[in-house]
């Protein structure tokens, strides 16, 4: 019995310094790289991934479980681009990524900022606002099911900067933009599973 | 003692009276030679405080990080800010940023250049809008025509607050009468619950806890207390003055905070309390730089400066309270406009509660929060510039989009406070629903 106790009392404590181990075999933080300094860390590639795809799941829930719910059950709270303005909205699926967005930026500790940008903005703040994202939304526009990984110098700074193919993956997305007010005369007519923009996760590297 | 003796013991003393002086002036807030240490006179939205050098500096007169925010940062947010500092923080914009780093304040208000300063603390010239914005003709053809400088003072765009002049909201109010058919403020909740509660005179005695006893022995009930909001309220004479041994015939602001926090803090957002809120003594209207009647000059502005004990009169506080100082040709108006006769007949009961407009209406305008209540907004600046902010939150309970616009864009009609109808055109509506009509047809071609 009392040896049972003693390994039911370390087993908290050996969960914990397994746990410390990995985060310190992490670097555990996010501007660790372990390709450039030499130090215990995540690969740039690694961590931008890594947020990728919790941005994706996030996203994808909203749209699935939040948004297209709504939509079945013909609830009377809808999606509005002017959901701040409206009675009964709620935002879009990329407004709300794009809130998500600001709120990093402000966070100091994030070690990271991300951004939805597109070659056919609707809004020009969300167009291509340097080489690398220009390239980097031409490749993953030509190339749906690749990344485009690559660095840039902004105003001093080293950024690891990695671009995500956006796709439209229902008709709404598509639908929405292709009817919207503000789309110039070259704005494809998109369908679903079209890429219409790219997200874009940028680490300083220090 | 040696000449050279005498002359260091004078330069001794020059140098320490200097000194003194130096320091009784950068620490003592009221001391009347600090105004010698201005770099420049401030703008009109801080003279009131410019002695208060610690409101906006640090200790080694630095600006501090949130001087700005601090007394501000609720407005912007309530504003829905078009030009948010976070959405300046994606490192691609460091080009924009470099020209103008418009994530700072002081890019465009800065402070003791009264030679700089425009509209709105406005220190930088008025076309800044082409720092990012250059390409806007090529997306909007109907822009060509139009001058930068023109954006932001010609009624039509706002840097901040475009919560009435976006396109869409526009296009929602095309066709809107100058008058609607059923104008009509948000109540305010006291009138809600005076409808509903119950005679409370039968529990006024029992609540009157430590009120002073009247000679006869009886509780001695304030004439002007009786039928106030408070009694209907049931806030005795203790919970303002204390009872017993605390019972004080001084009632502070903090009395008044204590249950109307969310007033007294609006209050010493505004320019009627913005000195409180610095730690300095209340503004008084003879420190004013509008017009001001003599007779007030040296009142201090308090809650009862327009809510007079006991009896708290909204009424009196919405209009004669103003007028009680304020001196200028728009406020002296306002008594042969039609916005005072609907005042009046409202008192009078000969129309519905809130139809009438008094000063209050307009500047310490009656506001509805997300829970759905009403609130009287009391920094009374809140709104006032640019003007366009009251569009939503006063003038189109009553009024027309386009016609608020065009009275807000005519000077002239708001120095005559609101006589007659407005001679300037903005035809913001008119463009949005143009806009929207090309893109519409150009959506039907085959």
């Amino acid at each position: 019995m009392k040896k049972l106790w003693s390994l039911r009392a370390c087993l908290p404590v050996a969960l914990m310094a397994t746990f410390l181990s990995v985060l310190v075999g992490c670097g555990g933080g996010t501007g660790g790289n372990s390709e450039a300094n030499g130090k215990p860390g995540i690969p740039h590639k690694q961590f931008a991934d890594a947020v990728h795809a919790v941005m994706m799941a996030d996203r994808t829930v909203y749209a699935q479980h939040v948004v297209d719910r709504l939509k079945a059950q013909e609830s009377v709270v809808k999606p509005d681009e002017y959901w701040h303005d409206e009675d009964g909205t709620i935002p879009l699926p990329a407004q709300m990524f794009r809130m998500g967005a600001e709120l990093v930026s402000e966070n100091e500790e994030a070690g990271f900022s991300y951004s939805l940008k597109s070659k056919w903005p609707l809004n020009e703040q969300n167009k291509a606002n340097s080489d690398l994202e220009v390239a980097g939304l031409d490749y993953v526009t030509a190339n749906p099911e690749e990344n485009f990984y690559g660095e840039e110098e902004l105003a001093g700074v080293n950024y690891y900067t990695a671009v995500y193919a956006d796709v439209a993956v229902a008709g709404a997305c598509s639908n929405c933009h292709n009817s919207h007010a503000n789309r110039g005369d070259d704005y494809p007519e998109f369908k679903t599973g079209d890429v219409m923009g790219g997200v874009i996760i940028r680490i300083p590297m220090r | 003692m040696s000449q050279t003796a005498i002359t260091f013991y004078i330069w001794l003393c020059l140098s320490g009276v200097a000194l003194w002086f130096a320091a009784y002036s950068m620490l003592d807030d009221n001391a009347v030679s600090k105004s010698l240490l201005l770099p420049g006179k401030t703008s009109h939205g801080h003279y009131q405080i410019e002695m208060k050098c610690s409101a906006c500096h640090t200790t080694s007169m630095g600006i501090k990080k949130d001087a700005c925010l601090d007394c501000h940062e609720a407005e912007l947010k309530l504003s829905n800010d078009t030009h948010a500092a976070k959405k300046f923080n994606d490192p691609t914009n460091v080009e924009r940023l470099a020209t103008l780093d418009v994530r700072e304040c002081t890019a465009c208000h800065r402070e003791h250049v009264p030679d700089q300063t425009r509209k709105m603390g406005l220190t930088i010239p008025t076309d800044y809008c082409f720092h990012c914005h250059q390409d806007v003709q090529e997306q909007r053809p109907s822009h060509r025509e139009f001058a930068f400088d023109s954006c932001s003072t010609a009624g039509c765009h706002n840097y901040h607050d475009n919560r009435a002049l976006y396109e869409k909201f526009l296009l929602q109010h095309t066709q809107e009468p100058d008058l609607l058919d059923d104008p009509q403020l948000p109540l305010r909740l006291l009138l809600d619950r005076k409808a509903t509660s119950d005679d409370p005179t039968s529990r006024r005695k029992d609540q009157l806890v430590g009120a002073p006893d009247g000679e006869d022995g009886e509780i001695k009930i304030p004439h002007d207390w009786h039928g106030s909001a408070h009694d209907f309220a049931g806030t005795t004479c203790a919970a303002c003055h204390g009872e017993g041994q605390s019972w004080s015939d001084n009632v502070s602001m903090d009395s008044c905070a204590n249950c109307h926090d969310r007033q007294f803090e609006s209050f010493i957002r505004g320019r009627h309390g913005m000195r409180i809120q610095a730690g300095l003594s209340p503004m008084v209207p003879g420190a004013a730089r509008l017009p001001m009647k003599q007779s007030a000059a040296h009142d201090q502005l308090t809650c009862m400066s327009c809510h007079t004990a006991h009896q708290y009169d909204t009424r009196r506080a919405a209009v004669d309270a103003c007028l009680q100082c304020h001196n200028d040709e728009h406020s002296l108006a306002y008594k042969r406009s039609a916005h005072y006769r609907g005042w009046q007949d409202e008192i009078r009961g000969e129309a519905a509660p809130g139809t009438g407009v008094s000063c209050a209406t307009c500047h310490l305008p009656r506001m509805v929060d997300e829970k759905g209540n009403t609130f009287v907004e009391h920094n009374q600046n809140d709104n006032l510039r640019p003007n366009e902010k009251m569009l939503r939150e006063v003038c189109m309970h009553c009024h027309g989009l386009g016609f608020s616009i065009d009275s807000l864009a005519d000077e002239s009609l708001i120095d005559r406070c609101f006589q007659g109808t407005p001679k300037k055109h903005v035809d913001s509506i008119g463009m949005a629903q143009r806009w929207f009509e090309a893109k519409q047809k150009k959506k039907k071609r085959p």
